[in-house]
């Protein structure tokens, strides 16, 4: 089997694995299949991505040549992607089995094959070369998550599933207006077959209607600052193991679309033709500022890190409007490290509410000599997403401040560190509360959380320094997408 | 031809706005899903009527017929339409859930920001 007919089955398997999942007995074997599932997408993934960087690996389903079937397409940008998405479900996955066993005690067969539908969905929206089979597989994942979110214990878990059903689903179709209309003003759907036929008609009012529709369905996808309102109560609400996974990889595979339809798609003349770098630069940096601040003033600290989520978005916004390689490379290298970053920091306050029963700020007092070890990968990590040299989010954090002063922009310098102050203030927070302030009296004592939560955790915290120290696989593979998306036809 | 060649698309315009204005505008969680079958209809239409070529046949192969419609907008939409009862269902399905955990489906009385996230429901 060659690497182009090994590739779609990073998507197939887990889409097969997951109705027989629905039907297991019992919890461990629905979490083996979902295990085994993404264990092997990840395989695939790490198997294409090298092939993948030097030469587009590209697969026609049922021998139907590209502009008529639908086809399958990898390149050093979404090979980044799809396995950055594989890998963290391999990794969430052992720490979910526990958490997952506490919050949804009956039915987990249902709740793994939602699972996997979602991560499924997410990495057929990242292989796929079609513009309609983006939008299928965009409902996929959507659709299941909307059911993982409701199957939160909070009562209000529901009503934050059905927000963001609402916006989500008019975000989807928002995306399907403008595909309809790029599909009306040129006959294709195949997005290299696009990007030909494109240019002859820019200068119509369908196409310039078509990208700004689209912009705005996905933006609701990858919580675009004012189109951000669902994600609190949704990653708030949510299961912890699916908080922790949409954050790590959802919106991430939404910005990669936006990254996709805008630059291969659209490219990079008639995005700048359209005020798409100074709409997205204000977004960015309001992006990043308001809702760092609405981060400082929660007491729930899931909604603290989902404002600071928000907020992150706001960084690869800004890194991507800048239309330049390095701005583009800044965007693609944060989206990988915020993804690890965030996953354990939500990891470290959901292995709390699992051993507390809650994520009030109260509750992590004195938590720092109660569960030492959860409290310290805590800190690590956010000092990761401060942007502290020798983590991850200082390289990210380094890249677009350099493609900021490159175009002497430094107004997003400016905000950039005013951003990186206000994240001291609100991981400050939590850190205080659990190292600086006494137990509440009366509390029973808390102990240290088992290894089977505090394993993955600590991988991820020495990814975080990791990647932080060497970057050849994060930094560099970051540029040759940036050079890919801006070249047009890698 | 003037405006009213363009007819499909205003009927379009209209429908899209209808649904828009209900699911915006309407705080009762079962018009925000009627208003947004609304919006998604207007969309196939968009797509179905792009379809269609005047004076074109069925998409069936036979003999006499040289013009056909182009049947791909109505199976891309065939897709959809199955998306959109999934989603409909799903959302229904909610506020079911929303229902007897609040005991309304009005937005104006629910809590503004769903802020409840520490009592569990069950």
């Amino acid at each position: 089997m060659t690497l182009n007919e090994l590739m779609p089955f990073s998507v197939l398997v887990p889409l097969i694995a997951a109705p027989i999942c629905a039907l297991l007995p019992g919890r461990f074997l629905p979490w083996l299949l979902a295990m085994l599932a993404t264990l092997c997408s990840a395989v695939i993934m790490a198997q294409v991505l090298p092939a993948a960087i030097d030469e587009p690996i590209r697969y026609a389903f049922g021998q139907w040549a590209p502009p008529i079937g639908i086809e399958f397409r990898t390149d050093a940008v979404n090979g980044f992607i799809g396995l950055l998405v594989s890998v963290m479900a391999v990794v969430i996955l052992p720490w979910a089995r526990i958490s997952v066993n506490q919050e949804v005690p009956e039915n987990q067969g249902l709740f793994y094959a939602l699972f996997l539908l979602a991560f499924s969905g997410l990495m057929g929206m990242t292989m796929t070369g079609d513009a309609f089979n983006l939008f299928v597989f965009l409902e996929i994942s959507s659709l299941s998550t909307y059911a993982l979110v409701a199957q939160g214990r909070a009562k209000a878990a529901p009503l934050s599933a059905f927000r963001y059903l609402i916006m989500g689903t008019l975000g989807a179709t928002f995306y399907l207006i403008g595909v309809g209309l790029i599909y009306i003003m040129t006959g294709t759907l195949n997005m290299l077959d696009l990007a030909e036929r494109l240019p002859e008609v820019a200068d119509t009012r369908a196409v310039q209607a078509a990208f700004g529709f689209i912009l705005v369905g996905v933006g609701v996808k990858l919580a675009l600052f004012p189109l951000h309102r669902w994600l609190p109560g949704a990653y708030a609400n949510a299961p912890s193991a699916i908080t922790v996974f949409l954050s790590s990889t959802a919106t991430k595979v939404a910005v990669y679309v936006v990254l996709r339809l805008v630059f291969t798609v659209f490219g990079v003349d008639f995005a700048s033709s359209m005020p798409y770098g100074e709409i997205f630069f204000i977004l960015g940096l309001v992006g990043i500022l308001l809702p760092s601040v609405w981060a400082i003033e929660q007491d729930n600290v899931k909604r603290l890190l989902a404002y600071s989520s928000v907020a992150q978005v706001g960084y690869i916004i800004l890194a991507i409007s800048l239309l330049s390689v390095t701005g583009l490379a800044a965007g693609l290298v944060h989206l990988f490290n915020h993804a690890v970053i965030k996953a354990a920091l939500f990891m470290c306050v959901c292995t709390v509410i699992y051993q507390t029963g809650s994520a009030r700020i109260e509750a992590f007092q004195g938590l720092g000599r109660q569960m030492p070890l959860t409290m310290l990968a805590f800190v690590l990590a956010g000092l990761s997403l401060i942007g502290v040299p020798l983590t991850a989010g200082f390289i990210s954090k380094w890249v677009l401040i350099e493609a900021a002063i490159a175009q002497g922009l430094w107004l997003a310098v400016a905000v950039v560190l005013i951003g990186s102050l206000l994240a001291v203030m609100y991981i400050g927070k939590v850190a205080e509360a659990a190292w600086l302030k006494p137990a509440p009296e009366g509390r029973p004592p808390v102990r240290e959380a088992r290894l089977g939560l505090l394993l993955p955790m600590w991988i991820l915290i020495v990814a975080n320094f990791y990647f932080g120290i060497d970057t050849r696989l994060t930094l560099d593979v970051a540029y040759e997408g940036a050079r890919i998306l801006l070249g047009g036809q890698p | 031809m003037g405006w009213l060649g363009h007819f499909n698309y205003w009927v379009v315009v209209v429908l899209m706005m209808i649904g828009f204005y209900a699911v915006v505008a309407r705080g009762n969680m079962a018009k925000k899903i009627m208003g947004l079958n609304l919006f998604q209809t207007s969309v196939f239409i968009m797509f179905i009527s792009a379809g269609k070529i005047l004076g074109g046949s069925t998409p069936i192969l036979r003999e006499g017929v040289e013009v056909y419609s182009n049947p791909l907008p109505h199976v891309l939409i065939l897709t959809a339409i199955v998306v959109g009862i999934a989603t409909t269902a799903v959302g229904l399905a909610l506020a079911v859930r929303v229902r007897e955990n609040f005991g309304s489906i009005e937005d104006d009385e629910l809590s503004e920001d769903d802020p409840i996230d520490d009592e569990p429901a069950r």
